[in-house]
Formats: structure tokens, sequence, C-alpha cells
């Protein structure tokens, strides 16, 4: 059995969506909710989900990112364990400096809730090995600071550290379908590490036919994989 | 002894900063033209430390690790004793 563990911070609202889209695999993998004062001790993998800890005060995602209990992210992560960080738990890993790069405002200034079509930029990783290189998938995001700036944008470029990029339906990125300005149109990175990494849109909100798809799920599927081997 | 420090935390020259586009704008709307307005966050709090020289290090530490963020932020530190 594959224990996934799901960070909780005050303000995390994503949560329990996480665990549900982790519960509906058809794996051997359970989800478990794991409050910040509490350890991840056993836990397989972790995901930090979305949400708004810390009411998003001085930066979002930047007081969570101090918290202790990000030691034992930051050694899962040394430990080859797969860590995955989506949207305020993107921002809190690139806060810990856990995945490089920083968020911030939306190139609109506005909070933006929209599905956007995502190409597929490296099947490397435990979150993107179910998919194809160059694929299309259509995820949404719900995020007001979202745009990655990356710091050095080639060297992260030309370590393949890119996993998803905001692209048309036909995958071609550009800036009209940059949703919030980021730097290479990035919609999700990976850390130094192939096993840890960041995106701000939502893949556990594209898990059920009913929620509008299921190109999300390969996201959980690879993970739990990965974390069984 | 006891030093008030101020910090000032700006986004970096040619990072996009939004919320100034929206407030000039705004201002432009009202009739005023101004440009290259930039918004900075200001932080001021009170430290204690031995010395001057002490009490600017712990609050450049404090810029490196929490109240800015060195990807994309550039940041001043005063501090004057109390």
């Amino acid at each position: 059995m594959t224990t996934v563990g799901v960070l909780q911070f005050g303000g995390s609202n994503c949560d329990r969506d996480v665990a549900k889209a982790i519960r509906n695999l058809d794996a051997d993998a359970e989800p478990r909710l794991v409050w910040y004062k509490d350890s991840l001790e056993g836990c397989d993998a972790v995901v930090l989900p979305g949400g708004f800890s810390y009411g998003d005060y001085l930066r979002a995602g930047a007081i969570a990112s101090q918290a202790p209990v990000m030691d034992e992210v930051r050694e899962m992560a040394d430990a080859g364990k797969p860590v995955l960080g989506i949207c305020n738990g993107a921002q809190i890993l690139c806060e810990a400096g856990v995945v490089g790069g920083a968020y911030t405002d939306n190139r609109s200034a506005k909070f933006q809730c929209e599905p956007t079509h995502l190409r597929v930029e490296s099947t490397d990783t435990p979150f993107t090995r179910r998919y194809t290189e160059g694929e299309v998938v259509e995820v949404p995001i719900a995020h007001a600071e979202g745009r990655y700036v990356a710091g050095d944008l080639d060297a992260l470029e030309s370590s393949g550290r890119a996993l998803f990029r905001y692209v048309d339906e036909d995958g071609e990125p550009s800036e009209e379908v940059n949703p919030n300005g980021s730097d290479g149109n990035l919609a999700g990175v990976r850390g130094d590490r192939a096993n840890v990494a960041a995106m701000m849109p939502h893949p556990e909100r594209r898990c059920d036919p009913l929620l509008g798809g299921e190109d999300g799920r390969r996201v959980f599927e690879g993970m739990v994989e990965a974390a069984a081997e | 002894m006891s030093y008030t420090a101020r910090v000032r935390v700006s986004l970096k020259e040619g990072v996009l900063d939004p919320e100034a586009k929206t407030i000039e704008r705004s201002l432009d709307r009202l009739g005023f033209e101004v440009d290259g307005l930039r918004t900075t966050e200001e932080y001021e709090f009170t430290v204690d430390a031995d010395g001057e020289d002490a009490a600017r290090n712990d609050v450049e530490e404090m810029c490196e690790r929490l109240l800015a963020n060195p990807v994309i932020h550039d940041y001043t530190v005063e501090v004057e004793s109390r």
C-alpha cells in the first residue's frame, strides 16, 4: 500500500479534493491528510495542495514555507520520494527553495479561474510519466499569484526542468494563451531532482468526468506508481 | 541596544509590477499623468543587537530568508538607534 501524504496548512482548501483524486485511482494507494503540526513519517509521497495558507500574508506561500514540517518535505525530496506542489503548494515549494524560481501577481492583477491547455514538455518525472511528450491536456487554473518568474529561464530550459507549458488547443505557446504572464509560458516545473515538481494548474479538478474531464488523473497515477517503486 | 529597522521591498527592475500599472491607469483616469510608478512594501520594527552593524546584519538575514524573495525582489535596510 502506497501512502500519499496531503499536507494541510491553515487555509489549505484543495486538500480533500487531492485526497479524493488519490482515493479514486485504480491503484493500491491511499491518501493521508497530515496537519502541518504532525509528521509525514511513513508517507511514500507528499502533495502540498492549493488554497490560501496564512491568508497569503507577506507573499503567497511565504509563511507556510517556514513551517518546521517543511524540513520533512525536504528530506522526502532528498530521499527521492515524489513531492508535488499544486497552486498554493507550488508557491510554498518555491518560497522554501525546494523548487527554483518564484511566483508573483498575475499580469492581469486579478484572480483568474479558468480552463487552460497545457503541453507536456517532459515525461521524465513521476508526475508526467503517464503522458506522452508534446501531448496537450486541459486542466484549470485558479490563482492570483501564478506568474512564474524563473530567475534563469535559459538554465531551466536547457536542463529540461519544464514540465507543462500553457498553449492553445493545437499545442502552440503564445502570449495570448499565457494566462498570467509566466516566463516561457511555464505552468509546471520540476526541481533539480525529477521527483520534485511545482505546478499552478489543478490536476485534482480534472480527475472525474463529472467535473469536466480526467486529464489530470495521470499526474497522480504516475506519482503513486513511482512512489511504489 | 535597541534599533528601529525599516525595510523596503520592491520588485526588481524588469519584473512586471501589475499593481503599479493598475494604479497608473487609475491616476490617468483622474487626469494625472505619471510614469514609472512602482509599489513598495515597507516593514518597520524594533530589534535588539550589539551595535548597528549587528542589527543591520540581522535585518538583512530576515530579508534574505523571509521578508523578500531574492528571485524577484530588491530590498533596502535602514537601522537607527532608538
